[in-house]
């Protein structure tokens, strides 16, 4: 039987290596899916009202975001803020404000459709009991929102932690990079490296999906 | 299309067109580059180099970056007196990082090329290329005309191998990678019949891995392998041909060779690849 070309992976520093260029996507993907929960939150909450400016505004910002392939917007934060303004993101803060731009837009497109599915009667009864607006969303609307969010939210989140696979592209060394620096430093004495090194970071991005996806298979099973 | 559908589309359009604008304008005033003095100052140079790009720039098992553009980054870094600062770059955005200054200097087996003078700064060369394509023992394609209309040659984009084809042999279909282990994984799996690029590293390539033969060793114009760095940065451009010259004495880049590329390609190629003080000094 031919070798998966897995041993790579245990000379000198490779697997650590491989686990710091782990811990590099999961941070970033950690704080951009931060961000984007809490802003894509809010600006749903605003979006659903029926605010004509508001809504063309926000309109544009996801049309351009939903457009606009993942990678050339990292080049644009990247390279375009330097030649425009001459800001010198680094690739790893150029990667967040990509992510957290595109998380950010689908997450309040998703918090809108959600707030808008809950049925008007929901509105009309909790101010017949006489509760402000706000108390109306903190103890009727968003309860009710949120659950249905959660398996729409969970596919967003995997999908944030899978594209960090693009940052790269900016000089980002994450797990991808590291795997494809191993290989070709191995090529010689290791031929078939690349299915046994791929295959650990399938693994890798496996471990790091799934939980999320119990969580979200829990979650829903509580508050279904 | 619905009448908010078009609304929506002429914003956005004049959005981005808005947003250009303010580009072009913002890169004609002031410098992206960093002088040679400010360099100094700050103890610190950024040189963009290949991460998986064995033997010229790779990281070896330690994380520690290696290869033949390596050993000519720290030499710089050495005598400049500063630390080198390495930067993990694509052949596809290696002029957009001189663009930008976010490099200071490009040493990623960057080919010299009329397009891309017009973009970036080349200093003196230090090796010589040309391209070449390597096939299975198989099928060996020695001669261009030998790929059918089915067939397809694998490219790493932003490469000057993607450039020949496509301006010479746009009959050929190509399959672009952006990295070079996706490219070498690609040939290997057998998705196309060919992989053209620089000869340096088919060569290599050919004689990394059993069945592979270099059907075709030498395909367009000689050219050659030169630092680059972000246009207009005369002090640094300068520094580094005056350094390049120098290393000559001691033939450096020999010395380098003998270091880093002697494994892949034996002692037959050094003459041939090796380049001292930028070719004036034979």
């Amino acid at each position: 039987m031919q070798s998966l070309g897995v041993e790579v992976l245990f000379k000198g520093k490779n697997f650590a290596r491989l686990m710091g260029g782990m811990w590099t996507a999961l941070k970033i993907s950690l704080v951009s899916i931060a961000i984007s929960m809490v802003l894509g939150l809010l600006l749903g909450m605003l979006v659903s009202r029926k605010n004509r400016v508001l809504r063309g505004v926000m309109r544009c910002y996801l049309e351009f975001i939903h457009i606009m392939p993942q990678m050339v917007l990292l080049f644009l934060v990247f390279f375009g803020t330097s030649k425009a303004f001459g800001w010198n993101l680094s690739g790893e803060l150029s990667s967040v404000i990509v992510f957290s731009l595109w998380g950010t837009a689908e997450m309040s497109d998703l918090v809108r459709g959600a707030v808008t599915s809950v049925p008007k009667i929901q509105y009309e009864s909790a101010m017949a009991l006489g509760m402000t607006p706000a108390q109306v969303n903190r103890y009727v609307i968003l309860p009710q929102a949120v659950r249905r969010l959660i398996p729409q939210s969970i596919n967003l989140i995997t999908r944030m932690i899978k594209t960090t696979s693009l940052v790269l592209m900016v000089g980002v060394v994450e797990i991808l990079k590291v795997a494809q620096q191993i290989i070709e430093a191995n090529r010689k004495a290791s031929p078939n490296a690349a299915f046994g090194v791929y295959l650990t970071v399938f693994l890798l991005y496996f471990l790091l999906c799934w939980p999320v996806s119990l969580l979200a298979k829990h979650l829903e099973k509580r508050w279904g | 299309m619905k009448k908010a559908t078009i609304k929506v589309t002429a914003i956005l359009v004049l959005l981005v067109l808005a947003l250009a604008s303010l580009a072009s304008a913002g890169a004609e005033g002031g410098k992206v580059y960093r002088t040679l003095d400010e360099i100094k100052e700050s103890g610190k140079i950024n040189i963009g180099v290949f991460s998986d790009k064995n033997p010229f720039g790779y990281v070896d098992e330690n994380g520690e970056y290696q290869g033949y553009d390596v050993y000519f980054a720290r030499r710089i870094g050495k005598d400049l007196g500063v630390e080198v600062n390495f930067v993990s770059t694509e052949a596809a955005n290696r002029v957009e990082y001189l663009e930008t200054g976010k490099v200071d200097i490009i040493l990623a087996n960057f080919t010299v090329t009329a397009e891309r003078a017009e973009k970036v700064d080349f200093a003196l060369p230090y090796m010589n290329v040309a391209l070449g394509v390597v096939s299975p023992k198989s099928r060996v394609i020695r001669d261009l005309s030998e790929i059918g209309a089915e067939d397809q040659v694998i490219v790493i984009s932003g490469t000057t191998a993607e450039d020949y084809l496509i301006k010479n042999n746009p009959e050929i279909q190509l399959q672009k990678y952006d990295t070079y282990a996706n490219a070498k994984t690609a040939l290997e799996n057998g998705s196309a019949v060919a992989w053209a690029n620089d000869n340096t590293e088919v060569i290599a390539f050919a004689l990394e891995n059993e069945g592979y033969e270099v059907g075709i060793p030498s395909l367009g114009s000689q050219d050659t392998i030169a630092p680059a760095v972000s246009k207009g940065n005369e002090t640094l451009l300068a520094w580094i041909n005056e350094e390049i010259i120098a290393l000559a004495e001691e033939k450096f880049f020999h010395a380098d060779y003998e270091a880093t590329l002697v494994d892949t390609y034996g002692l037959d190629y050094e003459e041939s690849l090796v380049l001292e003080g930028g070719g004036q000094a034979k």
